[in-house]
């Protein structure tokens, strides 16, 4: 009868294990930024969608392009028309991993570093990136996540005509953030 | 035997959990909310040629453009195929919401000014509200300045205006092609002859096709329906490309019309493309950003 109870018990603590759960966000700030010197180019949504596992060290995120907005809305045309051809990719996503979650630990507050390791999503091109990140851990709970992406637009056959390459940074940044919510079933 | 019962439970217990992690994290969190999606960009600027196309200029946005239509081809090499003889137009316009767009413009055929106000009442989408098609009403009145011809006659002001309204019905087939039409009334206060018509009713009819990211194929033509006109006048017809640099949208084009003010170039149109009497034109926009409306919204 005890090893029944104990079984049980074990049966409850690989659950709990994973019980740690999934932390979510739909409304994560999502940043597109391929600045020059010589302009502006910069890009928001606050509709991006974000889900870290805790029991794995996995996450995921996807943005819809159309709902990036530039200051200018000639820009904003550009971006999805000329470069993001977002009629035809509407959705970029990443997929990977935490490659050190083993050293977040979730019993004790705090902002912790973290490394990512996945594969972006972009105008239909599937690249392995790497980014650097960071958690928030709060009562148990990952309260905020973070990470900053450099992608070579090149890499993702996003072609920039000769006569504004000056005015275009070949290398976008990509920045991820969110207040995180647990995903309840 | 309990010992296998914990043996038998546990491996269960981690499938169990681990079944969760299969297949993608985002399919968890249920389906995207359904918004609305609009057909945008259905063409690169607010015109197709002459007529207005189903665009809008943004809220917030100023569009400076300027036009040019050159002198019929006709005359070949004695006047450059033309370009001698140049008409001009230049015209501001500003979307005060993204739906609602004004302009005024001043025309060097007849020393014309005039007007117009553009405001979209359907706009086609997808999502969340399905709308197969944007309409859009414009009205533009126009004042012609130049001298009486005639100034022993007497002559009232009244006689200088011209008033268009029209119906833009159409719709982004694909992101290749779009199409629309455009029932048209004309009101001319003041015509020169008994047989003409003060008030002219025509359809227009216009399109685009998308050669690649930067460049579109335009066309448009307006119907004038019979008996309406002096026998001189001729429907307009235009085909060009709209090709984009950047910050300019530069329209090059043939058309038979010398105007580019709606009341004239659907009434006073008098070249004839069967006799090679087109023109050269084009037009160029370059548009200014004077605030970011999203950003006041907040």
């Amino acid at each position: 009868m005890k090893k029944v109870f104990f079984s049980l018990l074990a049966l409850v603590a690989t659950f709990s294990l994973s019980a740690q759960g999934k932390f979510f966000s739909k409304d994560a700030n999502v940043a597109f930024d391929a600045n020059s010197p010589l302009e502006k180019i910069e890009g928001k949504t606050n509709k991006g969608t974000l889900v870290i596992d805790a029991a794995t060290g996995k996450v995921e995120s996807a943005v819809l392009i159309k709902g990036f907005h530039f200051k200018s809305a000639l820009m904003e045309e550009h971006f999805n028309e000329n470069y993001m051809e977002s009629g035809k990719f509407p959705k970029s996503t990443f997929a990977g991993d935490i490659t050190n979650f083993s050293s977040v630990n979730l019993k004790k507050d705090g902002t912790y570093p973290i490394q990512i390791k996945g594969n972006l999503t972009m105008h239909g091109v599937t690249k392995p990136v790497e980014a650097k990140g960071s958690l928030v851990v709060k009562g148990g709970a990952i309260t905020n996540g973070s990470a900053a992406f450099k992608v070579l637009m090149a890499d993702y056959g996003i072609a920039i005509p000769a006569a504004v390459k000056d005015k275009i940074a070949k290398e976008a940044k990509i920045d991820i953030s969110a207040a995180l919510q647990k995903l309840v079933k | 035997m309990k010992n296998k019962l914990l043996l038998f439970v546990l491996p269960l217990s981690i499938l169990a959990t681990q079944s969760f992690a299969q297949g993608s994290l985002l399919d968890e969190l249920g389906k995207d909310e359904e918004t609305i999606e609009y057909a945008k960009y259905s063409f690169k600027t607010n015109r197709i040629i002459n007529m207005h196309s189903l665009e809008n200029t943004a809220e917030g946005v100023l569009d400076m453009k300027i036009s040019h239509r050159f002198g019929t081809i006709d005359e070949g090499f004695y006047d450059l195929f033309g370009l001698d003889a140049a008409t001009q137009r230049i015209g501001l316009d500003y979307g005060i919401t993204d739906n609602l767009t004004v302009g005024v413009n001043r025309n060097s055929v007849r020393k014309a000014f005039d007007g117009f106000v553009k405001y979209r009442v359907l706009r086609q989408s997808t999502g969340k509200v399905n709308m197969p098609i944007t309409l859009s009403v414009l009205s533009s009145m126009a004042i012609e300045t130049q001298k009486w011809s005639d100034p022993t006659r007497e002559n009232y002001f009244s006689s200088r205006l011209f008033y268009t309204h029209q119906l833009l019905i159409g719709r982004k087939f694909n992101d290749a092609f779009t199409l629309e039409l455009a029932p048209t009334v004309v009101h001319r206060n003041l015509v020169a002859t008994k047989a003409e018509k003060n008030t002219v009713l025509a359809m227009g009819i216009g399109g685009r096709v998308r050669l690649n990211r930067r460049t579109t194929f335009n066309a448009e033509y307006i119907y004038v329906l019979p008996n309406q006109l002096a026998d001189n006048y001729k429907n307009s017809l235009s085909i060009g490309f709209d090709i984009e640099t950047g910050g300019h949208v530069f329209q090059l084009h043939f058309t038979n019309s010398t105007s580019m003010s709606e009341y004239s170039y659907i009434t006073q149109t008098d070249a004839n493309w069967g006799k090679n009497a087109i023109r050269f034109g084009f037009n160029v926009s370059r548009v200014f950003t004077m605030y970011d409306a999203k950003k006041r919204k907040k």
